[in-house]
Protein backbone atom coordinates (compact mmCIF):
# COMPACT_ATOMS: atom_id res chain seq x y z
CA UNK A 1 0.00 0.00 0.00
CA UNK A 2 2.60 2.02 -0.25
CA UNK A 3 1.85 3.80 -2.85
CA UNK A 4 1.46 6.92 -2.11
CA UNK A 5 2.97 9.66 -5.32
CA UNK A 6 4.66 12.92 -5.15
CA UNK A 7 1.71 15.33 -3.39
CA UNK A 8 0.85 18.70 -5.19
CA UNK A 9 -0.52 20.04 -2.25
CA UNK A 10 -0.11 24.01 -2.44
CA UNK A 11 1.22 25.77 0.81
CA UNK A 12 -1.10 26.82 3.06
CA UNK A 13 0.03 30.28 2.90
CA UNK A 14 -1.02 30.74 -0.86
CA UNK A 15 -4.93 29.50 0.59
CA UNK A 16 -7.48 31.16 -0.96
CA UNK A 17 -10.59 32.33 0.90
CA UNK A 18 -12.84 31.78 -2.04
CA UNK A 19 -12.91 29.42 -5.23
CA UNK A 20 -12.50 30.25 -8.96
CA UNK A 21 -15.86 31.31 -10.58
CA UNK A 22 -17.14 28.17 -12.34
CA UNK A 23 -15.57 25.41 -10.31
CA UNK A 24 -18.29 25.16 -7.61
CA UNK A 25 -19.75 21.72 -7.18
CA UNK A 26 -22.47 20.21 -8.53
CA UNK A 27 -23.81 18.65 -5.00
CA UNK A 28 -24.30 21.53 -2.19
CA UNK A 29 -21.60 21.25 0.68
CA UNK A 30 -23.34 18.24 3.39
CA UNK A 31 -21.50 20.21 5.92
CA UNK A 32 -21.12 23.26 6.90
CA UNK A 33 -18.24 22.51 9.21
CA UNK A 34 -16.46 20.87 6.75
CA UNK A 35 -17.02 22.86 3.74
CA UNK A 36 -15.16 25.20 5.58
CA UNK A 37 -12.06 23.62 6.47
CA UNK A 38 -9.13 25.76 5.71
CA UNK A 39 -6.16 23.67 4.11
CA UNK A 40 -3.79 23.58 6.91
CA UNK A 41 -7.49 21.97 8.99
CA UNK A 42 -7.63 20.02 6.26
CA UNK A 43 -4.23 18.36 6.64
CA UNK A 44 -3.80 18.54 9.97
CA UNK A 45 -7.48 16.25 10.10
CA UNK A 46 -5.37 14.05 7.21
CA UNK A 47 -3.11 13.46 9.55
CA UNK A 48 -4.97 12.69 12.25
CA UNK A 49 -6.16 9.55 10.41
CA UNK A 50 -3.67 8.13 9.91
CA UNK A 51 -1.70 8.60 12.96
CA UNK A 52 -4.96 6.82 14.84
CA UNK A 53 -4.73 4.14 12.08
CA UNK A 54 -1.20 3.50 13.07
CA UNK A 55 -2.09 3.29 16.99
CA UNK A 56 -5.08 1.25 15.95
CA UNK A 57 -3.35 -1.41 13.95
CA UNK A 58 -0.10 -1.86 16.37
CA UNK A 59 -2.75 -2.37 19.28
CA UNK A 60 -4.73 -4.87 17.34
CA UNK A 61 -0.80 -6.27 16.51
CA UNK A 62 -0.15 -6.41 20.32
CA UNK A 63 -3.86 -7.90 20.69
CA UNK A 64 -3.08 -10.90 18.55
CA UNK A 65 0.24 -11.56 19.78
CA UNK A 66 -0.72 -11.77 23.55
CA UNK A 67 -3.21 -14.53 22.07
CA UNK A 68 -0.35 -16.31 19.94
CA UNK A 69 -1.65 -15.51 16.60
CA UNK A 70 1.39 -14.20 15.00
CA UNK A 71 0.77 -13.88 11.80
CA UNK A 72 -2.11 -11.70 11.74
CA UNK A 73 0.02 -9.44 14.49
CA UNK A 74 2.51 -9.29 11.62
CA UNK A 75 0.14 -8.33 9.17
CA UNK A 76 -1.45 -5.52 11.52
CA UNK A 77 2.13 -4.56 12.23
CA UNK A 78 2.63 -4.46 8.30
CA UNK A 79 -0.46 -2.05 7.65
CA UNK A 80 0.63 0.06 11.24
CA UNK A 81 4.04 0.84 9.09
CA UNK A 82 2.45 1.43 5.74
CA UNK A 83 -0.30 3.84 7.42
CA UNK A 84 3.20 5.23 9.30
CA UNK A 85 4.45 6.17 6.20
CA UNK A 86 1.45 8.14 4.87
CA UNK A 87 1.60 10.15 8.26
CA UNK A 88 5.20 11.31 7.44
CA UNK A 89 4.62 11.83 3.87
CA UNK A 90 1.51 14.10 4.82
CA UNK A 91 3.82 16.17 7.29
CA UNK A 92 6.46 16.26 4.65
CA UNK A 93 4.40 17.86 1.86
CA UNK A 94 2.90 20.39 4.79
CA UNK A 95 6.54 21.21 6.02
CA UNK A 96 5.89 20.52 9.22
CA UNK A 97 8.46 19.00 11.66
CA UNK A 98 5.76 18.18 13.77
CA UNK A 99 2.02 17.81 13.90
CA UNK A 100 -0.15 20.90 15.06
CA UNK A 101 -1.57 20.78 17.86
CA UNK A 102 -5.59 20.68 16.30
CA UNK A 103 -4.42 16.71 15.50
CA UNK A 104 -2.68 15.69 18.45
CA UNK A 105 -5.41 15.93 20.32
CA UNK A 106 -7.83 14.04 18.47
CA UNK A 107 -10.51 14.71 16.03
CA UNK A 108 -14.18 14.49 16.85
CA UNK A 109 -14.99 12.42 13.47
CA UNK A 110 -18.48 12.58 11.79
CA UNK A 111 -18.78 8.89 13.38
CA UNK A 112 -17.48 7.72 16.72
CA UNK A 113 -14.39 6.46 14.85
CA UNK A 114 -11.75 7.46 12.46
CA UNK A 115 -12.44 6.58 9.27
CA UNK A 116 -9.33 4.46 8.66
CA UNK A 117 -9.94 2.75 12.36
CA UNK A 118 -10.77 -0.99 12.42
CA UNK A 119 -13.08 -1.47 15.46
CA UNK A 120 -11.82 -3.03 17.98
CA UNK A 121 -14.86 -5.14 18.41
CA UNK A 122 -14.02 -6.96 14.56
CA UNK A 123 -11.44 -8.81 16.17
CA UNK A 124 -11.57 -12.32 17.26
CA UNK A 125 -8.63 -14.78 18.70
CA UNK A 126 -8.45 -17.22 15.84
CA UNK A 127 -9.28 -14.39 12.77
CA UNK A 128 -6.89 -15.43 10.02
CA UNK A 129 -5.05 -12.71 7.76
CA UNK A 130 -7.93 -12.92 4.89
CA UNK A 131 -10.48 -11.96 8.23
CA UNK A 132 -7.33 -9.07 9.04
CA UNK A 133 -7.52 -7.70 5.36
CA UNK A 134 -11.37 -8.03 4.88
CA UNK A 135 -11.15 -5.33 7.95
CA UNK A 136 -8.64 -2.89 6.24
CA UNK A 137 -10.77 -3.17 3.38
CA UNK A 138 -13.10 -2.13 4.81
CA UNK A 139 -11.20 1.05 6.71
CA UNK A 140 -9.51 2.10 3.04
CA UNK A 141 -13.31 1.90 2.24
CA UNK A 142 -14.41 4.15 4.46
CA UNK A 143 -11.29 6.60 4.35
CA UNK A 144 -11.83 6.67 0.21
CA UNK A 145 -15.80 7.72 1.24
CA UNK A 146 -14.46 10.04 3.82
CA UNK A 147 -12.26 12.16 1.34
CA UNK A 148 -14.35 12.04 -1.01
CA UNK A 149 -16.86 13.59 0.86
CA UNK A 150 -14.56 16.38 2.15
CA UNK A 151 -13.93 16.73 -1.28
CA UNK A 152 -17.60 17.93 -2.08
CA UNK A 153 -18.07 20.13 0.95
CA UNK A 154 -14.82 21.87 0.16
CA UNK A 155 -15.32 25.90 -0.80
CA UNK A 156 -11.63 26.51 -1.81
CA UNK A 157 -9.66 24.81 -4.70
CA UNK A 158 -6.82 23.72 -2.55
CA UNK A 159 -8.59 21.60 -0.36
CA UNK A 160 -10.72 20.38 -2.86
CA UNK A 161 -7.74 19.04 -4.83
CA UNK A 162 -5.93 17.73 -1.87
CA UNK A 163 -8.88 15.78 -0.80
CA UNK A 164 -9.30 14.68 -4.33
CA UNK A 165 -5.46 13.67 -4.41
CA UNK A 166 -6.40 11.83 -1.23
CA UNK A 167 -9.41 10.08 -2.47
CA UNK A 168 -7.61 8.49 -5.01
CA UNK A 169 -4.82 7.28 -2.82
CA UNK A 170 -7.38 5.55 -0.75
CA UNK A 171 -8.91 4.05 -3.62
CA UNK A 172 -5.46 2.50 -4.70
CA UNK A 173 -5.60 1.00 -1.69
CA UNK A 174 -8.38 -0.57 -1.65
CA UNK A 175 -7.50 -2.26 -4.98
CA UNK A 176 -4.22 -3.48 -3.41
CA UNK A 177 -5.92 -4.67 -0.57
CA UNK A 178 -8.70 -6.42 -2.56
CA UNK A 179 -5.47 -8.24 -4.71
CA UNK A 180 -3.69 -9.10 -1.37
CA UNK A 181 -6.60 -10.86 -0.18
CA UNK A 182 -7.10 -13.09 -3.73
CA UNK A 183 -3.18 -13.93 -2.56
CA UNK A 184 -3.80 -15.18 0.91
CA UNK A 185 -7.50 -17.30 0.26
CA UNK A 186 -10.61 -17.42 1.79
CA UNK A 187 -10.42 -19.04 5.26
CA UNK A 188 -12.40 -22.47 5.83
CA UNK A 189 -15.91 -22.32 7.17
CA UNK A 190 -14.97 -23.93 10.68
CA UNK A 191 -12.21 -21.19 10.95
CA UNK A 192 -13.25 -20.23 14.75
CA UNK A 193 -14.03 -23.70 15.74
CA UNK A 194 -12.35 -23.93 19.24
CA UNK A 195 -12.37 -27.17 20.72
CA UNK A 196 -11.61 -26.10 24.37
CA UNK A 197 -13.35 -22.63 23.79
CA UNK A 198 -13.08 -19.96 27.01
CA UNK A 199 -16.91 -19.50 26.77
CA UNK A 200 -18.84 -22.44 28.61
CA UNK A 201 -21.95 -21.28 28.71
CA UNK A 202 -23.01 -21.03 24.56
CA UNK B 1 5.99 2.89 37.31
CA UNK B 2 6.15 0.66 34.32
CA UNK B 3 9.45 1.85 32.17
CA UNK B 4 7.60 5.45 31.08
CA UNK B 5 8.67 6.01 27.62
CA UNK B 6 11.87 8.60 27.23
CA UNK B 7 10.27 12.02 27.86
CA UNK B 8 9.21 14.20 24.74
CA UNK B 9 8.70 17.77 24.59
CA UNK B 10 5.09 17.08 23.89
CA UNK B 11 3.35 14.15 26.03
CA UNK B 12 1.54 12.22 23.56
CA UNK B 13 -0.72 9.16 24.27
CA UNK B 14 2.48 7.00 24.01
CA UNK B 15 4.27 8.45 26.83
CA UNK B 16 1.73 7.41 28.98
CA UNK B 17 1.70 3.22 27.92
CA UNK B 18 4.17 0.72 29.38
CA UNK B 19 5.70 -1.62 27.47
CA UNK B 20 3.53 -4.41 28.52
CA UNK B 21 0.79 -5.91 25.97
CA UNK B 22 -2.63 -6.16 27.53
CA UNK B 23 -3.79 -9.73 27.77
CA UNK B 24 -7.99 -8.50 27.33
CA UNK B 25 -9.66 -10.79 24.79
CA UNK B 26 -9.16 -9.58 21.21
CA UNK B 27 -12.22 -7.10 20.68
CA UNK B 28 -12.65 -6.33 24.28
CA UNK B 29 -14.01 -2.52 24.79
CA UNK B 30 -11.21 -1.86 27.74
CA UNK B 31 -8.53 -1.84 24.56
CA UNK B 32 -9.91 1.61 23.53
CA UNK B 33 -10.77 2.26 27.43
CA UNK B 34 -6.80 2.54 27.78
CA UNK B 35 -6.43 4.63 24.94
CA UNK B 36 -8.80 6.88 26.34
CA UNK B 37 -7.39 7.22 29.15
CA UNK B 38 -3.97 7.63 27.62
CA UNK B 39 -5.33 10.24 25.40
CA UNK B 40 -7.01 12.31 28.36
CA UNK B 41 -3.67 12.50 29.90
CA UNK B 42 -1.49 13.68 26.92
CA UNK B 43 -4.33 16.60 26.36
CA UNK B 44 -4.00 17.46 30.02
CA UNK B 45 -0.36 17.05 29.60
CA UNK B 46 0.24 15.71 33.35
CA UNK B 47 3.55 14.15 33.74
CA UNK B 48 3.12 10.25 33.96
CA UNK B 49 5.05 10.89 37.36
CA UNK B 50 2.26 12.93 39.35
CA UNK B 51 -0.41 10.62 37.93
CA UNK B 52 -1.44 7.00 40.21
CA UNK B 53 -3.94 4.02 38.45
CA UNK B 54 -5.60 2.28 40.90
CA UNK B 55 -7.47 -0.49 40.64
CA UNK B 56 -9.50 -3.62 42.01
CA UNK B 57 -9.87 -6.86 40.50
CA UNK B 58 -11.40 -8.42 37.47
CA UNK B 59 -10.35 -7.67 33.61
CA UNK B 60 -10.63 -3.95 33.17
CA UNK B 61 -8.66 -3.40 36.44
CA UNK B 62 -5.61 -4.83 35.04
CA UNK B 63 -5.32 -1.24 33.26
CA UNK B 64 -2.73 0.36 36.23
CA UNK B 65 0.10 -2.31 34.59
CA UNK B 66 -0.63 -1.32 31.14
CA UNK B 67 0.29 2.48 31.90
CA UNK B 68 3.43 3.86 32.61
CA UNK B 69 2.05 6.19 35.63
CA UNK B 70 2.17 4.95 39.25
CA UNK B 71 -0.09 2.16 39.62
CA UNK B 72 -1.86 -0.06 42.19
CA UNK B 73 -3.94 -2.97 41.43
CA UNK B 74 -5.53 -3.71 44.36
CA UNK B 75 -8.20 -5.58 46.17
CA UNK B 76 -11.14 -6.71 45.10
CA UNK B 77 -13.84 -3.59 45.00
CA UNK B 78 -11.49 -1.03 47.54
CA UNK B 79 -10.10 0.59 44.37
CA UNK B 80 -12.04 3.72 46.14
CA UNK B 81 -10.82 3.31 49.46
CA UNK B 82 -7.10 2.86 47.94
CA UNK B 83 -7.51 5.99 45.70
CA UNK B 84 -9.16 8.22 48.70
CA UNK B 85 -6.36 7.66 50.83
CA UNK B 86 -3.61 8.29 48.19
CA UNK B 87 -5.36 11.76 47.14
CA UNK B 88 -5.82 12.65 50.57
CA UNK B 89 -1.92 11.83 51.50
CA UNK B 90 -0.85 13.55 48.03
CA UNK B 91 -3.28 15.69 46.82
CA UNK B 92 -1.05 16.97 44.24
CA UNK B 93 -1.20 14.21 42.10
CA UNK B 94 -3.73 13.05 39.62
CA UNK B 95 -5.44 10.10 40.96
CA UNK B 96 -7.59 7.74 38.72
CA UNK B 97 -9.83 5.22 40.08
CA UNK B 98 -10.72 2.22 37.63
CA UNK B 99 -12.70 -0.97 37.64
CA UNK B 100 -15.54 -3.20 36.22
CA UNK B 101 -19.33 -2.97 37.34
CA UNK B 102 -18.48 -6.23 39.22
CA UNK B 103 -15.54 -4.60 41.33
CA UNK B 104 -17.34 -1.46 41.40
CA UNK B 105 -21.10 -1.98 42.15
CA UNK B 106 -21.20 -4.96 43.71
CA UNK B 107 -18.35 -5.99 46.34
CA UNK B 108 -17.37 -2.19 46.06
CA UNK B 109 -20.79 -1.03 46.07
CA UNK B 110 -20.66 0.69 49.42
CA UNK B 111 -16.67 2.26 48.68
CA UNK B 112 -18.91 3.96 45.60
CA UNK B 113 -21.66 5.57 47.57
CA UNK B 114 -19.44 6.75 49.96
CA UNK B 115 -16.56 7.64 47.52
CA UNK B 116 -19.35 10.31 45.55
CA UNK B 117 -20.14 11.43 49.20
CA UNK B 118 -16.87 12.43 50.76
CA UNK B 119 -16.18 13.66 47.06
CA UNK B 120 -12.35 13.61 47.13
CA UNK B 121 -10.84 15.27 43.94
CA UNK B 122 -10.38 11.96 41.89
CA UNK B 123 -11.52 10.27 38.46
CA UNK B 124 -13.20 6.86 38.94
CA UNK B 125 -13.44 5.35 35.53
CA UNK B 126 -15.69 2.34 35.59
CA UNK B 127 -15.63 0.02 32.32
CA UNK B 128 -18.95 -1.57 32.35
CA UNK B 129 -19.75 -4.57 30.24
CA UNK B 130 -22.74 -5.81 32.27
CA UNK B 131 -20.91 -9.17 33.26
CA UNK B 132 -17.91 -10.94 35.17
CA UNK B 133 -15.79 -11.57 32.59
CA UNK B 134 -12.82 -12.43 34.36
CA UNK B 135 -14.71 -15.52 35.89
CA UNK B 136 -16.50 -16.50 32.80
CA UNK B 137 -19.89 -14.90 32.45
CA UNK B 138 -21.75 -14.68 35.94
CA UNK B 139 -24.59 -11.72 36.00
CA UNK B 140 -23.09 -8.51 37.67
CA UNK B 141 -25.28 -5.47 39.04
CA UNK B 142 -25.64 -3.72 35.94
CA UNK B 143 -26.96 -7.33 33.79
CA UNK B 144 -30.27 -6.86 32.49
CA UNK B 145 -32.98 -8.88 34.10
CA UNK B 146 -33.85 -10.87 31.44
CA UNK B 147 -30.20 -11.94 30.77
CA UNK B 148 -30.17 -15.60 29.66
CA UNK B 149 -27.11 -17.99 30.12
CA UNK B 150 -26.71 -21.11 31.66
CA UNK B 151 -25.38 -19.47 34.99
CA UNK B 152 -28.54 -17.49 35.31
CA UNK B 153 -31.65 -19.59 33.20
CA UNK B 154 -34.15 -17.17 32.05
CA UNK B 155 -32.04 -14.30 33.37
CA UNK B 156 -31.52 -13.06 36.93
CA UNK B 157 -34.86 -11.36 37.02
CA UNK B 158 -32.90 -8.84 39.32
CA UNK B 159 -33.35 -4.86 38.33
CA UNK B 160 -30.28 -3.88 37.33
CA UNK B 161 -28.03 -1.10 39.00
CA UNK B 162 -28.30 2.36 37.53
CA UNK B 163 -25.05 3.83 39.00
CA UNK B 164 -24.97 7.35 37.32
CA UNK B 165 -28.29 7.82 39.43
CA UNK B 166 -26.76 6.26 42.06
CA UNK B 167 -23.54 8.73 42.07
CA UNK B 168 -25.99 11.65 41.61
CA UNK B 169 -27.74 10.67 44.59
CA UNK B 170 -24.92 10.18 46.55
CA UNK B 171 -23.16 13.25 45.69
CA UNK B 172 -20.77 13.07 42.87
CA UNK B 173 -19.85 16.35 41.53
CA UNK B 174 -19.48 15.30 38.22
CA UNK B 175 -21.33 12.64 36.20
CA UNK B 176 -20.36 11.57 32.76
CA UNK B 177 -21.09 8.32 30.45
CA UNK B 178 -18.75 7.40 27.74
CA UNK B 179 -18.49 4.91 25.52
CA UNK B 180 -15.48 2.65 24.46
CA UNK B 181 -16.08 2.61 20.96
CA UNK B 182 -15.90 6.59 20.73
CA UNK B 183 -11.99 6.71 21.87
CA UNK B 184 -11.60 10.20 21.27
CA UNK B 185 -15.11 11.43 22.52
CA UNK B 186 -14.13 9.14 26.13
CA UNK B 187 -10.69 11.13 26.06
CA UNK B 188 -12.03 14.31 26.14
CA UNK B 189 -14.76 13.24 28.62
CA UNK B 190 -12.24 11.48 31.27
CA UNK B 191 -9.76 15.07 30.59
CA UNK B 192 -12.83 17.02 31.73
CA UNK B 193 -13.63 14.97 34.48
CA UNK B 194 -10.33 15.22 35.96
CA UNK B 195 -10.28 19.08 35.67
CA UNK B 196 -13.14 19.14 37.33
CA UNK B 197 -13.03 19.59 41.06
CA UNK B 198 -14.31 16.39 43.33
CA UNK B 199 -15.64 13.33 42.88
CA UNK B 200 -15.76 12.86 39.18
CA UNK B 201 -17.15 9.38 37.86
CA UNK B 202 -17.24 8.23 34.38
CA UNK B 203 -19.24 5.54 33.27
CA UNK B 204 -17.74 3.87 30.16
CA UNK B 205 -19.68 1.47 27.98
CA UNK B 206 -16.95 -0.90 27.08
CA UNK B 207 -18.16 -4.29 24.97
CA UNK B 208 -17.56 -7.68 26.50
CA UNK B 209 -17.32 -9.55 23.19
CA UNK B 210 -16.84 -12.75 24.55
CA UNK B 211 -19.26 -13.51 26.98
CA UNK B 212 -21.46 -10.48 25.59
CA UNK B 213 -21.16 -10.47 21.64
CA UNK B 214 -24.33 -9.06 21.60
CA UNK B 215 -22.75 -5.90 22.89
CA UNK B 216 -21.15 -5.06 19.57
CA UNK B 217 -24.27 -3.72 18.83
CA UNK B 218 -23.94 -0.96 21.27
CA UNK B 219 -21.63 1.01 18.43
CA UNK B 220 -25.47 1.33 16.55
CA UNK B 221 -26.74 2.27 19.87
CA UNK B 222 -24.92 5.17 21.70
CA UNK B 223 -25.36 8.60 20.73
CA UNK B 224 -24.31 11.96 22.09
CA UNK B 225 -26.32 13.62 24.43
CA UNK B 226 -28.33 15.85 23.21
CA UNK B 227 -28.00 18.43 25.81
CA UNK B 228 -25.57 20.31 27.47
CA UNK B 229 -24.25 19.26 30.80
CA UNK B 230 -26.57 20.84 33.79
CA UNK B 231 -25.26 21.67 37.73
CA UNK B 232 -28.92 21.35 38.66
CA UNK B 233 -29.10 17.72 40.13
CA UNK B 234 -32.57 17.20 39.40
CA UNK B 235 -32.62 17.99 36.13
CA UNK B 236 -29.91 16.09 35.49
CA UNK B 237 -31.53 12.46 37.70
CA UNK B 238 -34.42 13.35 34.96
CA UNK B 239 -32.49 13.05 32.13
CA UNK B 240 -30.32 9.86 33.84
CA UNK B 241 -33.48 8.65 34.64
CA UNK B 242 -35.70 8.63 31.53
CA UNK B 243 -32.73 8.38 29.17
CA UNK B 244 -31.87 4.67 27.03
CA UNK B 245 -29.06 4.15 28.82
CA UNK B 246 -26.47 4.76 25.63
CA UNK B 247 -26.79 8.44 25.97
CA UNK B 248 -22.91 9.66 26.14
CA UNK B 249 -21.60 12.93 27.55
CA UNK B 250 -21.77 14.95 30.31
CA UNK B 251 -24.30 14.59 31.85
CA UNK B 252 -24.01 16.76 35.30
CA UNK B 253 -21.18 18.69 36.39
CA UNK B 254 -21.60 20.36 40.02
CA UNK B 255 -20.02 23.02 42.20
CA UNK B 256 -19.79 21.13 45.17
CA UNK B 257 -16.45 21.95 47.50
CA UNK B 258 -14.40 18.92 47.26
CA UNK B 259 -13.12 16.90 50.71
CA UNK B 260 -11.04 18.47 52.22
CA UNK B 261 -13.27 21.41 52.87
CA UNK B 262 -11.82 24.89 53.25
CA UNK B 263 -9.33 24.24 51.41
CA UNK B 264 -7.74 22.48 54.30
CA UNK B 265 -4.83 20.19 53.38
CA UNK B 266 -4.31 17.07 55.95
CA UNK B 267 -0.66 16.18 54.35
CA UNK B 268 1.95 15.93 56.49
CA UNK B 269 5.45 15.78 55.70
CA UNK B 270 6.94 12.47 55.58
CA UNK B 271 9.22 13.57 58.89
CA UNK B 272 5.89 14.65 60.58
CA UNK B 273 4.19 11.49 59.97
CA UNK B 274 7.09 9.28 61.31
CA UNK B 275 7.22 11.71 64.29
CA UNK B 276 3.51 10.40 64.91
CA UNK B 277 4.97 7.03 65.44
CA UNK B 278 7.44 7.81 67.63
CA UNK B 279 7.37 7.94 71.76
Amino acid sequence: MNTRKKPHVAPPAKEKSAEAPGARATQPPADPEKAHLSLVEFMAQAWAMEAEAVQRYGELADAMEAHNNLEVAAMFRTMAQYEGKHADQLLAEMGWSEPPIMARSGFRWPSFEAPENVPFEDLHYLMQPWHALELALAAEQQAERFFGELARAATTPSVRRAALELQEEEREHVALVKAWMEKVGKPDRDWANDPDPPVHNE
Amino acid sequence: MNQPAPPTEVLTAANYKSVYKPIWCPGCGDFSVLSSVTKALAILQVPPHEVVVVSGIGCSSRIPAYTSCYGFHGVHGRALAAATGLKVARPELTVLAAGGDGDGYSIGGNHFLHACRRNVDLTYIVMDNHVYGMTKGQASPTTEPDWDNKLSPGGTGIRAFNPLVIALASGANFVARAFSGDPNGAAQIIAEGIRHPGFSFIEILSPCVTFRPEQREWKRQAHHAPVAPTDDAARAARRIMTDDGFNIGVLYAGDRTPYPLNGRSPQLTPEQLAAEFQT
